[in-house]
């Protein structure tokens, strides 16, 4: 087998003496889909952040393309060029027009330039249906149309991994729709893909594998069918009922 | 429908039509009041004991029109180093409060110096300041010092600086930590990170205190005088002991009072955009 795009060993991260991940192990190859899914506090969104580099981890190891990122020698920010992330809160930058948003990252880190990013930039904009949207600012958004294009401006270094962190949860239900769509699109072509999600039946669809996490670990790891239909663990059971129960999954 | 073809409804006429009277009646309202307000005031002081005196003492035309060439001088300087230092508070607070935001142990020396200054220089009365760098500093008599106006200038950079600074570095603060994350996760190191996310929105945000800080050095750089060179009041001042008329400082002060209404005007503008812009979230 090839090296996993993502490689996290013995993974260890405490917030203020609360233990966040505890010895978790995660590996995602190319082109593969892999779902977080879990309770609130079980870890998902702190895993993206450490593996993004956002935090710093306690322990363990993460390995990109079978390199050590987490050595204190590697630069972090040539690190963050290869991976994307999408936040719960799109995180736009509200002084940046769509456009600019979208070329910060392109023309002052990979110092590309500017007419040529923005053209692609229009591009990836226009497949997305925000083509008229490129002049405006943020705020004149809807939640879904910020959230498209924060993925867009993940997209457009071309990472060799996107993190999603929770990125339907700030939406309106009927904008939860064409944001999932746009990753599905992002399956299609290959991207390999680490998501944070509520959304099970999303998960079911979307994901090569779904991990449930629990007290920072993954306690189940297996196909969305096994993990969401037959559990082993009591924990998962546990944890999609009170998911059916509040109507997140249709049963079946 | 077109937004042209709807005809109000009856109620939304009525309704339209009493606010329109509310608001006849708030401006006659206001209108009057003032109107007794100001008669009022205008009675009592013209109608006091001491008004005749007063009046000649502080409001002669003859006096006030012999010294206003020499406060207008006096004025041009105030103008001058207002520009001069302003623009210099400006970029030394800048740099101290980024100063002042870096991280890291390399950066303590750095860090404390710039925390030292803003304590300092915040705490020390600009008086002070002035008479040290104008009159104790060229006492050294080193090669090629600055005139006293420069070194006047320089007491006002530094004082206004250390307010400055920490306006800005409110500002950077206010920014949420998730844009930095979101920068930084772009591949943005942490001077690009500054440079194009963090101090554009920290600026803006802090516009009006900054301005209104400038309104304020405004009034102080006049203070320059006390070393020495002419500004308006001291120019009045003079004018003031010769004529043993107060008239001068009156003319110094509208002449004051005129130069800060554009500042001020710009500073309630910018203070308004910001509100509307935050309103419209």
């Amino acid at each position: 087998m090839s090296v996993p795009v993502l490689s996290c060993r013995g993974l260890r991260k405490v917030f203020g003496g609360h233990v966040v991940l505890d010895d978790l192990d995660l590996d995602v190859a190319e082109h593969e889909v892999v779902a977080l899914i879990g309770a609130s506090g079980s870890g998902k969104s702190t895993l993206l952040r450490c593996v993004n580099l956002l935090e710093e981890i306690d322990d363990g190891t993460i390995g990109l393309d079978g390199e050590h990122i987490t050595d204190p020698r590697t630069d972090p920010d040539l690190v963050r060029r290869r991976i994307g992330i999408v936040f719960q809160s799109y995180n736009l930058f509200p002084h940046l027009r769509v456009l600019d948003n979208i070329t910060l990252a392109p023309v002052r880190v990979h110092r590309r330039d500017r007419a040529e990013a923005e053209a692609q930039a229009r591009e990836l904009l226009a497949r997305v249906g925000l083509a008229e949207k490129a002049g405006d600012y943020p705020d004149r958004l809807s939640g879904g149309q910020q959230q498209r294009v924060a993925i867009v401006r993940a997209l457009v270094n071309s990472p060799r991994l996107l993190l999603l962190d929770e990125v339907t949860s700030a939406l309106d239900p009927e904008l939860v729709g064409e944001v999932l769509t746009m990753i599905r699109d992002l399956k299609a072509d290959g991207m390999t893909m680490v998501l944070a999600t509520h959304e099970m039946g999303f998960a079911r669809e979307v994901a090569d594998r779904v991990c449930f996490l629990d007290g920072g670990r993954v306690i189940e790891d297996g196909p969305p069918e096994q993990v969401l239909g037959e559990p082993t663990q009591p924990r998962t059971r546990q944890f999609l009922r009170r998911i059916i129960e509040a109507g997140r999954l249709q049963v079946g | 429908m077109k937004l042209t073809d709807h005809h109000p409804s009856p109620i939304a006429r009525e309704r339209a039509g009493y606010r329109k009277r509310q608001t006849v009646r708030s401006v006659l309202v206001a209108a009057a009041s003032t109107g007794v307000l100001g008669t009022l005031l205008v009675l009592a002081v013209t109608g006091s004991p001491g008004w005749e005196r007063v009046r000649q003492s502080f409001l002669d035309p003859r006096i006030g029109r012999e010294a206003l060439p020499e406060i207008l001088t006096g004025l041009w300087l105030n103008v001058r180093l207002l520009f001069f230092c302003a623009l210099g508070a400006l970029a030394l607070g800048l740099l101290v409060a980024v100063l002042r935001t870096l991280r890291g142990p390399v950066f303590f020396p750095v860090r404390a110096l710039a925390a030292g200054y803003t304590y300092t220089f915040r705490g020390l009365p600009l008086i002070i300041v002035i008479y040290v760098l104008t009159l104790g500093v060229p006492g050294l008599r080193l090669q090629g010092m600055p005139p006293v106006l420069i070194l006047g200038g320089i007491a006002l950079v530094l004082t206004y600086g250390g307010y400055l600074a920490e306006v800005f570095r409110a500002g950077i603060e206010s920014i949420h930590p998730s844009q930095l994350a979101a920068a930084r996760s772009l591949g943005l190191t942490y001077r690009q990170t500054m440079r194009h996310v963090v101090l554009p929105q920290a600026v803006r945000r802090v516009a009006p205190p900054l301005l209104n800080d400038v309104v304020a050095l405004q009034k102080d750089v006049g203070l320059v005088s006390l070393a020495g060179p002419i500004d308006a009041v001291r120019a009045a001042q003079i004018a003031t002991a010769e004529s043993f008329n107060y008239t001068p400082y009156i003319v110094a002060g509208v002449l004051f009072v005129l130069l800060a209404i554009p500042l001020i005007a710009v500073t309630d503008w910018v203070t308004l955009r910001a509100a509307r812009r935050q309103a419209a979230r």
